[in-house]
């Protein structure tokens, strides 16, 4: 299937992948802004950059998920319209999702001809299938038995069936995304060999990721996108993971957060070696042990998905402790003592969701009922028998007042707030009761200027107030500005752990892209802060 | 003992009988579920596909018309289904209701209007229906003891409904697991981003999956009017599409199990029958509801995950949406 | 999902209406394909439903039925629980009534009895509506599944119960004895009479009040307690009920036995009310109907009575109808109801695109003012 094995990268032959000003909008999100990309014929080509910088969205216009509002997309030299993965596919486009599309309960032999059979016959079909997996197997040392159950694999071995799927479909050009998320060290290793077995034979990889040093470890040439454009590229040869972290993160002007010095007293909240696994076996926490002290804001950097989201989920009560425990303000939580969110809030913890859509609020709900989630039993807003709306309503009202949400009527649909007030409705209810330990998720997420100065006035002055705050954005200058305290995450893991005050986004980015130690991957803490 | 044997094999004899139409609904929904289609609307398009070919066999005078028309109505409610559920991602559920109720009102309504009969159709007999195949040997075999019993009394003497219906089985298991649209069918309703993401429409491939229940649907209306019986009867489907849809629960979505669990709620009904007003030892006599009931209790049972687990395809009642 | 573009009168007001119409459409095509005029089939039902007293009586009699089990499958579809059991709940509700007031009827007049009634019918709809609900919650088996097989197990029992320990001696028919005269519900008739006014005789009795009633309980439940709270954020999103701290397996479980023990309430209309005794099938489908009235009600006790004014009307005049053209029969209605559910419920998002693109060309020149969402 694949027939160009040529491994120079001659002048003369076109670009593989040749973007130019590519354009997509979601609504008023400008998700793509003139992008133009060149990767060369044989090269592994790596993408780097923030959530939301535009990766996932510019490879799916190149997979044929949405199609760009403008711009041309030119495969080896060809002016090609793609709309739908068949079409990306019959330009010699293959992708390794993040999350594997693969059929669990089929046979790995299965997952890779499904869609791309000889015939209508299945025994015909895998016969031949059979014979040209052998044969990718052997060229490219990606050795996967053919009748395993792929669910039954583990998840580098997926992985590599989803690439043999790929090139079984005799994909020329390969696009990974992130695909060293949810690998092993050695695995990483594996892959990386698999990689460097491509290019050798003349495929192109894209390869997309957050973390600087697979980066430097794998690719030829390197692309930073920022905020739906793209900024730099590099020769990797050329360019060191300083550059690239600052390239990445950018040297934005710092917002600028009022506040004192912290005067942190005594510890409210403390984690002791969190583990948790996801529901597929896979590790979210790994022993994660940290201390939040009255009067200070403690804030969590990474990239999402590195266990930010299953954290902010344990310490609020939301997915119970499997190993572990929690003392928050002098009880302690663990398997055997389980509480649900409500009871953590009787412990004195606020908590504003990570994701309001998914969790904070109800956006069919009226904003009245909104304001009460979590509270909905307290004696305040019932009587006897039924719920005191009438209370409900003058406790929104109060809120909005407080925070100055917009428009102040109780009694529109959450849905029809801007996404600002909502956070401040969100950061109202659980800021307004002066919780002892407040939890924020993404504070300041999908929120205009004006409301990101005030939510961050209000969480301040809460920490003046003697309350312990942990903070989890995604945002760096956010956590950098807004926290007294930083700790990295990564897969899971504490990384990094610094005050503020000598925290710069440097540093900061090389540890979210665990590039902090010089170690390897088991590398832990390097830069142990204070206390 | 032959007495004995004669009495088994006249019960297996109705087991088959009665099992027919279950393994004809119960293959299509298999065909419909692998693909991620729940279809509670069996009952309803083998109802309408009964009505169908009683009508069409008693105007024509032509069974295999009657046939024809069962088919055609059963599909056509197929569509309707995929229309509201594929292309409009309605709730399948809700889908499935409609239509069965839809097809319990006009059946009757239209039965009344056409044919005057408070909502039967005229008797069929003849070529009108499907009458029973004496297979080649069997009176010359009746009197074998056992072998002969069996062959005559059980194989032979059914309608070319019944051989039919136990010919789709390995014909479904075949198709969906020996052909590329079996694999594409159950990679759909496992996971359809995969499929779509490899290039696959997805809703294509969901379309055919329910056109074929629709067929199935369809063979199995036309068997309770124009073979198991010779005129279509007000709610004659009586359930049985609930019970095909229990029976493929039962046999965990696949073709030889559900075949089974099709033969064993089958054979429940023949003993019901065989059962009433004998008082069995130890146990006494049992109430023909609990036979009636038992099906769904097991089902139930089953599903609870008291006995074995029923897995079912893991997309299954889930609208496919393309974006992200 | 999120669809901000259509205002929320057209999304909860207009499409819906447009949903009923084009049932009503199809079913006018239904008449016509069997030769009969529509138009003067509609004339046929409205005289039949409302034309006379005993008429009106038959359809408000109807109507309390359609009340309790839309309201039963309302509560559930609050907490996105789809309850298909409506029929075996009011069935075996309806054998808790009939119980109570065989063993106390001697005692006592209807109205001490009617608690009683009440409380046993409830709790049997409600014991029958748990199973499902606690496989649902706490062993993962399907609600609409299960739902479906306690209908057939239901009718299975009842028939057990009837034809074999519950029959009247001496009786032929499978059904109880009748309930004592003192103990069974006054009818309207006689309720009027004792209030000087003369109605004509009709099964309609004072359940209809108690149908009523259940719709301002239905209205307080959802909207004005904090179970309610808990079941519509259940409904709307699951996750969200958890970090409100909400035990959703619990308030599952509770709201399908509320569901199961409304259906019950057809017992009181049929067994306490109409029949004076258990029969046969007495549900007679109103649980199924149930289903459209709860979708054509939007899931609201105002809706939901009016729905099942218009179904209990249809049911009345109906009959009526095939008095007039002897070829209709009330099955029109089952035709009827079955494309009220295709269009109001599985093709409820059919017209959304088109509608949607229809207002913004309307609007284009002069901007929405306010938003909505689904």
């Amino acid at each position: 299937m694949l027939t160009n094995t040529t491994s120079e990268q001659g002048n003369t032959l076109p670009p593989a992948i040749d973007l130019r000003k590519i354009n997509k909008s979601f609504g008023p999100v400008h998700a793509n802004k003139d992008v133009d990309l060149v990767v060369a014929k044989g090269t592994i080509h790596g993408i780097i950059g923030e959530n939301g910088a535009g990766k996932s969205t510019l490879m799916s216009i190149l997979y044929g998920f949405y199609e760009a509002d403008s711009g041309e997309i030119l495969v080896n030299g060809k002016l090609s319209s793609i709309k739908s993965s068949k079409e990306a596919i019959n330009a010699g486009i293959g992708m390794v999702h993040q999350h594997f599309m693969l059929i669990e309960n089929f046979t790995v032999l299965e997952n890779v001809m499904l869609g791309a059979e000889l015939n209508g016959f299945l025994k015909e079909s895998k016969l031949s299938a059979r014979q040209e997996l052998t044969r990718l197997s052997d060229e490219f040392g990606l050795a996967v038995d053919p009748d395993a159950i792929t669910g039954e694999l583990a998840v580098g071995l997926q992985q590599r069936v989803e690439i043999l799927k790929a090139l079984y479909r005799g994909a020329e050009i390969l696009i990974l995304d992130e695909p060293t998320g949810v690998l092993t060290p050695q695995e990483v290793k594996q892959l990386f060999d698999i990689l460097n077995a491509l290019r050798a034979r003349g495929v192109s990889v894209m390869l997309i990721t957050h973390k600087l040093q697979e980066i430097l470890a794998i690719t030829d040439e390197v692309t930073v996108m920022r905020a739906g454009t793209m900024v730099a590229s590099r020769e990797t040869a050329k360019t060191n993971k300083e550059e690239l972290a600052e390239l990445m993160v950018g040297r934005k002007v710092l917002l600028q957060v009022d506040k004192e010095a912290a005067q942190p007293k005594n510890v409210l909240l403390q984690a002791n070696n969190l583990t948790l696994k996801d529901g597929s076996g896979v590790t979210r926490l790994d022993d994660v042990s940290l201390q939040v002290h009255a009067g200070e804001i403690v804030g969590i950097a990474g990239v999402s998905g590195n266990g930010q989201t299953e954290l902010l989920d344990v310490l609020s009560g939301i997915m119970p402790v499997q190993q572990g425990s929690i003392d928050l303000n002098g009880t302690t939580i663990d398997k055997r003592n389980v509480l649900n969110a409500k009871d953590f809030r009787h412990l004195s913890l606020g908590h504003v969701a990570e994701d309001r859509h998914r969790q904070g609020m109800v956006t069919s709900f009226s904003a009245r009922e909104c304001a009460i989630m979590g509270f909905q039993d307290e004696p305040e807003f019932n009587g006897k028998i039924l719920m005191d709306n009438a209370a409900v309503t003058k406790h929104c009202e109060a809120l909005m007042e407080e925070f100055d949400v917009r428009p102040a009527n109780p009694h529109l649909k959450a849905a029809n707030f801007s996404g600002g007030n909502q956070q401040k409705l969100c950061i109202a209810r659980e800021i307004e009761r002066k919780p002892e330990v407040l939890l924020v998720g993404q504070p300041t997420r999908g929120v205009d200027i004006g409301a990101i100065e005030f939510i961050h006035q209000q969480i301040v002055q809460l920490r003046d107030a003697g309350s312990a705050v942990l903070v989890v954005s995604v945002e760096l200058e956010e956590v950098m500005s807004l926290c007294d305290r930083i700790i990295v995450m990564f897969e899971g893991r504490i990384v990094g752990e610094m005050p503020a005050s000598e925290a710069d986004a440097q540093t900061l980015g090389l540890l979210m892209g665990n590039a902090g130690s010089d170690k390897d991957d088991n590398g832990q803490v390097n830069a142990k802060g204070e206390s | 003992m032959s007495d004995f044997l004669l009495i088994l094999v006249s019960t297996l004899d109705s087991t088959i009988r009665v099992s027919t139409p279950l393994i004809l609904c119960a293959m299509a929904g298999l065909f419909s579920e692998r693909s991620g289609i729940v279809d509670i609307g069996l009952e309803g398009k083998m109802l309408a596909g009964a009505f169908a070919a009683a009508a069409v066999a008693a105007v024509t005078g032509s069974a295999w018309l009657g046939l024809l028309a069962a088919l055609a109505i059963s599909v056509s409610m197929a569509l309707l289904h995929g229309f509201a559920c594929i292309t409009h991602r309605g709730n399948q559920v809700v889908s499935g209701l409609a239509i069965n109720i839809l097809a319990s009102g006009l059946t009757v309504t239209l039965g009344i209007a056409w044919f005057h009969q408070g909502g039967q159709t005229p008797l069929l007999s003849g070529d009108a229906r499907f009458l029973a195949i004496d297979l080649p040997g069997a009176l010359a075999l009746a009197d074998v003891p056992v072998i002969g019993t069996i062959y005559s009394g059980l194989i032979s003497g059914h309608n070319a409904l019944v051989y039919l219906a136990f010919v789709t089985v390995p014909v479904t298991w075949w198709i969906v697991y020996q052909t590329r649209f079996g694999l594409r069918l159950r990679a759909v309703g496992e996971n359809p981003q995969a499929v779509d993401t490899a290039g696959i429409s997805v809703f294509w491939l969901r379309y055919r999956a329910v056109i074929c229940a629709g067929l199935l649907c369809g063979i199995a209306g036309a068997y309770l009017s124009t073979a198991q019986n010779a005129s279509f009867i007000k709610e004659m489907s009586a359930g049985k599409g609930y019970i095909a849809l229990a029976a493929l629960i039962f046999g965990k979505w696949r073709p030889k199990t559900a075949l089974l669990a099709c033969l064993l709620f089958g054979f429940l009904e023949a003993l019901t029958v065989r059962l009433e007003g004998v008082a069995l030892p130890l146990i006494g006599e049992v109430p023909p509801q609990f036979m009636q009931a038992l099906p769904y209790i097991l089902t139930v049972i089953l599903l609870a995950g008291f006995i074995g687990k029923a897995v079912a395809p893991k997309a299954v009642g889930v609208p496919y949406v393309k974006e992200r | 999902m999120s669809n901000k573009t259509l205002p929320a009168w057209i999304d909860i007001g207009v499409i819906p209406l447009i949903n009923v119409c084009l049932a009503f459409i199809v079913s006018g095509f239904v008449i016509l394909l069997i030769g009969e005029n529509p138009i003067e089939a509609v004339q046929y039902i409205i005289t039949g439903a409302f034309g006379y007293g005993e008429g009106v009586g038959y359809t408000l009699y109807y109507t309390t039925n359609f009340i309790f089990t839309g309201l039963a499958v309302s509560v559930a579809f609050h907490a996105g629980l789809f309850n298909i059991g409506g029929e075996g709940q009011a069935y075996i509700g309806g054998l808790g009534v009939g119980l109570m007031c065989m063993s106390l009827d001697s005692f006592m007049p209807w109205w001490a009895l009617l608690p009683f009634a009440i409380a046993a019918g409830a709790a049997f709809g409600a014991a029958w509506a748990f199973i499902p609900a606690y496989l649902q919650a706490y062993r993962g088996s399907h609600i609409v599944i299960t739902t479906i097989m306690f209908n057939f197990i239901a009718s299975a029992l009842m028939v057990y119960l009837l034809v074999n320990i519950l029959i009247e001696p001496g009786n032929m028919a499978p059904q109880t004895r009748s309930i004592v005269e003192s103990a069974t519900l006054p009818s309207m008739q006689e309720l009027f009479a004792a209030l000087g006014m003369d109605i004509e005789n009709s099964p309609l009795n004072i359940s209809l009040f108690l149908a009523l009633a259940c719709c301002v309980l239905v209205w307080l439940l959802m909207w004005h307690t904090r179970l309610g709270y808990a079941i519509r954020m259940i409904g709307f999103n699951e996750n969200a009920a958890v970090y409100s701290g909400i035990n959703t397996k619990r308030v599952i479980v509770i709201t399908m036995c509320i569901s199961g023990g409304m259906s019950a309430m057809v017992g009181i209309n049929e067994v306490m009310g109409a029949q004076e005794r258990v029969l046969l099938d007495f549900v007679a489908g109103a649980g199924f109907t149930g289903i459209a009235v709860s979708l054509m009600g939007r899931n609201h006790p105002v809706g939901i009575v009016i729905a099942s004014l218009l179904f209990g009307a249809l049911y009345q005049g109906g009959a009526e109808l095939s008095f007039e053209i002897s070829t209709i029969t009330r099955d029109l209605v089952v035709v009827i109801q079955g494309l009220v559910i295709l269009f109001c419920g599985a093709l409820s998002l059919m017209l959304k695109p088109t509608i949607e693109k229809l207002f913004v060309k309307l609007m284009s020149s002069n901007k929405p003012k306010e938003n909505a969402n689904v």
